[in-house]
């Protein structure tokens, strides 16, 4: 839209999740002032579920409250007119010569990176989970300067540092994934009316419609029979570890607390306001509803790999109350969907 | 969520960021807030780490008793599984299976035990040389 814009002082922005918060901080970057993390998430059709068949994460289930990496920055810019530019690289030094070739040119840049060897990260936290995403704004001294959304403030990294996270190996290998919005332009109260709908419509489609039993709410369902059959199954420390990864998943940091359906209830509560309709607002709630239903689960499983909780009846309780989210969101989705928006 | 509930336990977070929530206010409009943790994710996140640390520790007695060779103990302490192992060294997982066991890893040329070494963060002596 406004090329004076690249050059003028990058703003870090702080969201509850990563790839929210880079598509957040490059669009306002690029002048786009009305995008919020809720907005972003929104458009992108953030909001998900899936336990992945077959696979293992850490030695427990593939489970994500989301949609894929990446794609919500693809979405919402689409949706959006803008057009992306998007790179993986398989050599780390062609990979590092062209995001200097940005930093030189002024550009901010988002890049995938794992958090196994983010040196700025807690220990704790640093797992090999490679979907993690940051943007580069500059360079200083010789380090990049870095600005990590779920960070309150920026950080820097050595040029070691950042291309051993972005070449970091295992699922999700980033290969050096680095991504920016390219052309934008002018930005019309129409297309974001536009872009709130179709990401919307996606979502319905995303959470009701994937054929199979293990995504959108009916892979709520395809978990909660699982979890009915761990502790027989895998025995009761086995099991609980599951629930402990479980809850990792659905509340690892900034998410916290089923956190991603609050973002949507935000999210729907931002969209009544643009398209004029009372009814998301009431949507919106049943969005909460189910976060807090998410947030009551998490305090369930917790009872269980502490060690207090150990009975078949406990897993059992926790299935139903998944089955309950189910029933709350599918409901939810239903009513959007009736809704006919842009119609 | 209503922001009066937002959790505020310290936790591992703690002296590095609070994270950004989405909460409720009085007039049930949704706004941000930060969290400094949550007890619940705390003792999930403590309940993994135990689980990482004895695993690390029959894998170190294994190599002890001469059942595994330090390949196996390295990639449980660097929390890797055979994929992400096979990512960082370009060793495809059947083989690296074998170098589990001690005698084959015994035979390991100087290249492939610096491709572990690497891996692992470690000097090749010192892959070499541990014992459990």
């Amino acid at each position: 839209m406004n090329i004076d814009s690249q050059t003028d002082e990058f703003h870090h922005v702080q969201t509850a999740h990563c790839e929210n918060g880079v598509t957040t901080a490059l669009l306002r970057h690029h002048g786009l002032d009305f995008m919020t993390e809720p907005l972003a998430f929104g458009m992108g059709s953030g909001l998900f579920y899936i336990q992945i068949p077959f696979l293992t994460v850490n030695n427990g289930p593939a489970i994500s409250f989301r949609t894929m990496p990446g794609a919500i920055f693809k979405r919402t810019c689409k949706s959006l007119g803008v057009e992306v530019t998007r790179k993986k690289f398989s050599n780390p030094a062609a990979a590092e010569a062209f995001l200097d070739q940005k930093v030189r040119e002024g550009v901010p840049v988002g890049c995938q990176v794992g958090v196994f060897h983010l040196t700025y990260f807690p220990k704790e936290y640093r797992f090999h989970f490679n979907a993690h995403n940051l943007i580069v704004f500059g360079q200083e001294n010789g380090r990049y300067q870095i600005s990590d959304p779920v960070m309150e403030d920026v950080t820097s990294l050595s040029k070691q540092e950042l291309s051993r996270v972005r070449f970091a190996q295992g699922p999700l290998a980033p290969k050096g994934h680095i991504y920016f919005p390219e052309k934008i332009r002018p930005i019309t109260q129409e297309m974001i009316r536009k872009g709130i709908v179709s990401g919307i419509r996606r979502n319905v489609r995303d959470m009701l419609s994937i054929p199979g039993n293990f995504a959108g709410v009916n892979g709520i369902r395809h978990t909660s029979n699982h979890v009915r059959k761990w502790r027989d199954k895998l025995g009761l420390r086995k099991a609980s570890l599951y629930l402990g990864q479980i809850v990792r998943m659905q509340e690892e940091i900034g998410t916290g607390g089923g956190g991603f359906r609050f973002l949507y209830g935000a999210f729907l509560e931002e969209a009544a306001g643009y398209l004029q309709d009372e009814r998301l607002s009431n949507i919106s709630e049943d969005f909460t509803r189910a976060g807090d239903m998410w947030r009551a689960s998490a305090i369930k499983m917790a009872g269980v790999y502490k060690g207090r909780l150990t009975e078949q009846k406990d897993f059992e309780e926790i299935a139903d109350i998944m089955l309950e989210i189910r029933l709350v969101e599918k409901q939810a989705f239903q009513k959007l969907s009736s809704l006919k928006l842009g119609k | 969520m209503k922001k009066q509930d937002l959790p505020q336990d310290p936790g591992a977070l703690d002296k590095f960021t609070r994270e950004v929530c989405y909460v409720k206010n009085d007039e049930g409009k949704y706004e941000t807030a930060l969290s400094k943790g949550w007890e619940v994710k705390k003792q999930a996140l403590d309940s993994a780490w135990e689980e990482v640390n004895e695993r690390v520790e029959q894998a170190r007695q294994a190599v002890a008793s001469g059942e595994k060779s330090p390949v196996y103990y390295f990639m449980e302490l660097r929390l890797m599984d055979l994929s992400v192992l096979s990512g960082y060294t370009g060793i495809f997982p059947f083989f690296i299976k074998r170098h589990f066991k001690p005698s084959v890893f015994r035979g390991l040329s100087e290249r492939k035990l610096e491709k572990y070494a690497r891996a692992f963060d470690i000097t090749v002596s010192e892959l070499k040389n541990f014992k459990g």
